[in-house]
């Protein structure tokens, strides 16, 4: 209990065992607009809409990628969204929206709002082999090494949307709750591990209370296969809100709490989730050398899909994330071991130091994002006047402008800033799950070194 | 129940079919659209212009709406006083073209888009309104003096004779009027080479007393007049010939700059030459006007060199001639400079 905490927060706010909560369902507007499936619905069905347009704008739309809706839409203001608004503030909250699962779920159960067949539990399980956030990896890892091409080509764009929106159907109708979510979007994987920052969670209010209810009908009702009461972080949980709708005891709370809550207590983490934290770090890195190095000739190579150059690109690309940066860490790790005494089997002390690869992740992320995307925003509105290049003038939106705020001034300092960040929360949890400086000490040069190299790549 | 679900099912098609009309209905209303002819250009690389041959009736508008899928291009009629349009990508333009006679004209990309902008010509064929009066023939252009001559323009052509030092014009001028009459004709300009013409008058009795270099003056001072013409000519060059020939004229335009005599340039037409040097005074003192027109026109001299006789008309083709042999003969403030000994003739098959 922290009671030093003040309580000023209304009725609603709690002091549990894990520190200041708020539950938002309790905020009177707030409450009635989640547990009501009208809001997330229409939310559903203009990104639905919006997603089908996003394909068709790439694949028919202008051939110039910044004046194209799927390339401007999905790569500056969707991505940029995701990373610095939606997963910081949000968690998975754009799983609670995103279209992708809902073609197949509303056809498998026969309604959209209505449930005529079984619900969510029906269909085959997924494979144990290929459960964990391996194929999710791989997916980030493949997109990554034709990224070049997909962010500057719309028709590449389109055909990639079209193929996920295409296999997240096909999931969809062959295997039980959201497989593709779960186990294929290469986006819910580190959505779900950096959804672990995010100050919202949904947990449930009384332990004891579950405990007694047989039905689970939490659990029944859950497409994601999970059970509320088992949540020990954001990773799982997708925010649909199914549960608060169905518990009969009115026991799920959707708190509002302080950022990164689920660092604070330290767990095992799986080795897919160590080895994605892993390649999100390269790919970061990665990503900063392609489009904001000085480095024309890599640029070139990324851009060359099929050849030679490519080849090397692609084989220094997954060198970099699957090898050198997991390599390293391993390696790192193996010496933190070695001083802290306590012999545990190098699997163990991966799991047990993985999860403060997070915070580092995250900042690097966000940090590339604001240095990419933040001078491009001004194409938004271009895009937004005339989405199929037809040259329109939709709500006069071409004459908008970003103007006003001089970003190149600002950027150096947020990168800085954001990286600093991410290195003084991965020392934090490094501290909180080492015995002891010397152990501590490998681990903190590991990402003393990735956030140098991201300052290099990002700064200068 | 029922009924949510129903409203539900239909928000969903109704987003759907939204979505999908929007991104697919053609463009603008039927009306307008039909009479509007799309030109999509591309890079020459990935497919130029997507049409290279337009069709349009004399005296009946031709609505034109032209879209860059890539980089800045320009849209202009070959041998037509009208400016060109500014492409740029993403933002399609509308044009109106009307024209007064049936034939064929020429339209082509007027940005250095790539290596082989050049390559980015078009034609509309102009087809005489049905029912018309024929139009009065009109009596047919007189061919080009580089054929009624019968140069062989693909020849090496030598200069006979170099000045010492780089003439001066300013110089030349008092000698004007000692000058012979056929001196000082536009056909003896027109046929004749710097050095051929130097070398003719240096067996002219009534100009013996003249040194070389005065004589070299008064060539000088016949190739570089009118001003405005020297001055209208270097607007074309900077505009179509400098990317190759470089601001000097020296055959270092950026476009050739990273040219390497292993790439392959078949895309080019079979092969690239790097331009010559037309500082070096053996180059263009060897070339007679004509020579040069037939270059500019045809093109071709198993170099890189585009046919411009489509898209500059006889006057521009006149000027730009004029401002080369600026080249040979510079201005009054470099002419002190002594002229660089010369390289090997021969090697140059032309500019």
């Amino acid at each position: 209990m922290k009671a030093s905490i003040p309580s000023s927060s209304g009725p609603a706010a709690a002091h549990t065992s894990r520190g200041w909560r708020r539950d938002l369902l309790r905020v009177p507007l707030a409450g009635v607009g989640l547990r009501s499936r009208w809001p997330q619905f229409l939310l559903r069905a203009i990104t639905l809409a919006g997603f089908v347009f996003t394909i068709l704008a790439g694949l028919f739309g202008p051939a110039v990628g910044s004046h194209n809706f799927a390339i401007i839409f999905v790569w500056i203001a969707w991505w940029s969204a995701l990373k610095l608004v939606f997963i910081p503030l949000g968690g998975r909250a754009w799983c609670s929206v995103c279209p992708l699962p809902m073609p197949a779920e509303w056809l498998r159960r026969g309604g959209i709002l209505s449930v005529r067949r079984p619900g969510p539990g029906a269909g085959r399980r997924w494979p144990r082999r290929l459960r964990g956030r391996w194929l999710q990896a791989a997916g980030f890892l493949g997109l990554g090494l034709a990224s070049a091409v997909t962010l500057t080509s719309p028709r590449l764009t389109g055909w990639v949307l079209l193929a996920v929106l295409l296999l997240a159907l096909v999931v969809g109708l062959l295997f039980e709750r959201r497989a593709f979510c779960n186990y294929l979007c290469p986006i819910g994987g580190f959505t779900g591990l950096y959804a672990q920052a995010a100050p919202l969670e949904l947990r449930v209010k009384d332990r004891r209370v579950c405990a007694t209810h047989a039905e689970k009908t939490c659990y029944q009702v859950c497409p994601w296969g999970v059970y509320p009461l088992a949540l020990q972080d954001n990773t799982a949980c997708g925010l649909c809100m199914e549960c608060v709708r169905a518990c009969p005891l009115d026991n799920l709370a959707l708190n509002l709490r302080p950022p990164g809550s689920d660092w604070q207590t330290p767990r095992r983490q799986a080795p897919g989730e160590t080895f994605l934290s892993l390649a999100m770090l390269g790919s970061a890195a990665a990503y900063a050398a392609v489009f904001l190095g000085p480095w024309g000739g890599l640029k070139s190579a990324a851009y060359a899909l099929g050849s030679w150059p490519w080849l090397a690109y692609a084989a220094g690309f997954l060198g970099l994330t699957v090898v050198t940066v997991p390599g390293l860490f391993v390696l790192f790790t193996a010496w933190s071991e070695r001083y802290s005494g306590r012999g545990r089997p190098l699997g163990e002390a991966l799991a047990g130091v993985g999860a403060a690869l997070s915070p580092l992740g995250l900042a690097a992320w966000m940090a590339f994002t604001v240095s990419f995307a933040l001078a491009k925003l001004g194409y938004v509105a271009a895009v937004l006047a005339d989405p199929l290049g037809r040259g329109w003038n939709l709500l006069g939106a071409r004459g908008w402008s970003w103007g006003a705020v001089d970003l190149a001034g600002v950027v150096p300092g947020m990168v800085i800033a954001l990286l600093l960040a991410g290195l003084a929360g991965a020392g934090h949890m490094i501290a909180a799950r080492t015995p002891g400086r010397r152990a501590a000490a490998p681990l903190l040069v590991f990402c003393l070194l990735y956030t140098l190299a991201m300052l290099w790549l990002l700064v200068g | 129940m029922m009924l949510r679900e129903w409203i539900a099912r239909g928000l969903v098609t109704l987003l759907l079919a939204a979505a999908v009309a929007v991104a697919l209905l053609p463009a603008g209303d039927a009306g307008q659209a039909a009479e509007v002819v799309e030109l999509h250009a591309r890079m020459p690389e990935n497919g130029g212009w997507d049409r290279t041959v337009l069709y349009a009736v004399a005296g009946q508008p031709l609505r034109l709406r032209l879209v860059s899928e890539d980089v800045v291009h320009g849209f202009a009629i070959g041998r037509q006083a009208t400016p060109g349009l500014d492409l740029y990508p993403g933002e399609p333009v509308e044009t109106t073209l009307t024209f007064a006679r049936p034939g064929t004209y020429t339209f082509y990309c007027t940005r250095w888009c790539g290596a082989n902008h050049w390559r980015m010509h078009g034609v509309i064929e102009v087809s005489a309104a049905p029912g018309a009066a024929p139009l009065a023939t009109d009596t047919p252009a007189p061919q080009p003096l580089y054929l009624q001559l019968g140069l062989d323009i693909d020849a090496p052509h030598p200069a006979e004779a170099w000045p010492a030092v780089a003439p001066v014009a300013a110089r030349g001028a008092s000698l004007a009027g000692q000058l012979p009459a056929w001196a000082r004709s536009r056909e003896a300009y027109l046929t004749s080479s710097p050095a051929g013409m130097w070398q003719r008058l240096r067996t002219e009795a009534s100009l013996g007393r003249l040194s070389d270099q005065q004589l070299w003056d008064a060539v000088a001072w016949i190739w570089t007049q009118p001003a405005q013409e020297i001055q209208a000519g270097e607007e074309i060059y900077r505009s179509d010939c400098l990317a190759c020939h470089g601001q000097e004229g020296q055959g270092d335009g950026v476009m050739l700059r990273d040219l390497s005599p292993l790439e392959d340039h078949t895309q080019m037409g079979g092969q690239l030459v790097r331009p010559p040097d037309f500082s070096d005074p053996s180059v263009l003192l060897g070339a007679s006007p004509a020579r040069l027109e037939g270059k500019i026109l045809r093109g071709g001299m198993g170099t890189g060199m585009p046919y411009w006789g489509p898209i500059l008309d006889d006057e521009q083709v006149a000027a730009v001639i004029r401002y080369l042999y600026t080249f040979a003969f510079p201005t009054a403030e470099s002419a002190a400079a002594p002229v660089a000994v010369p390289g090997h003739p021969d090697s140059h098959g032309g500019p």
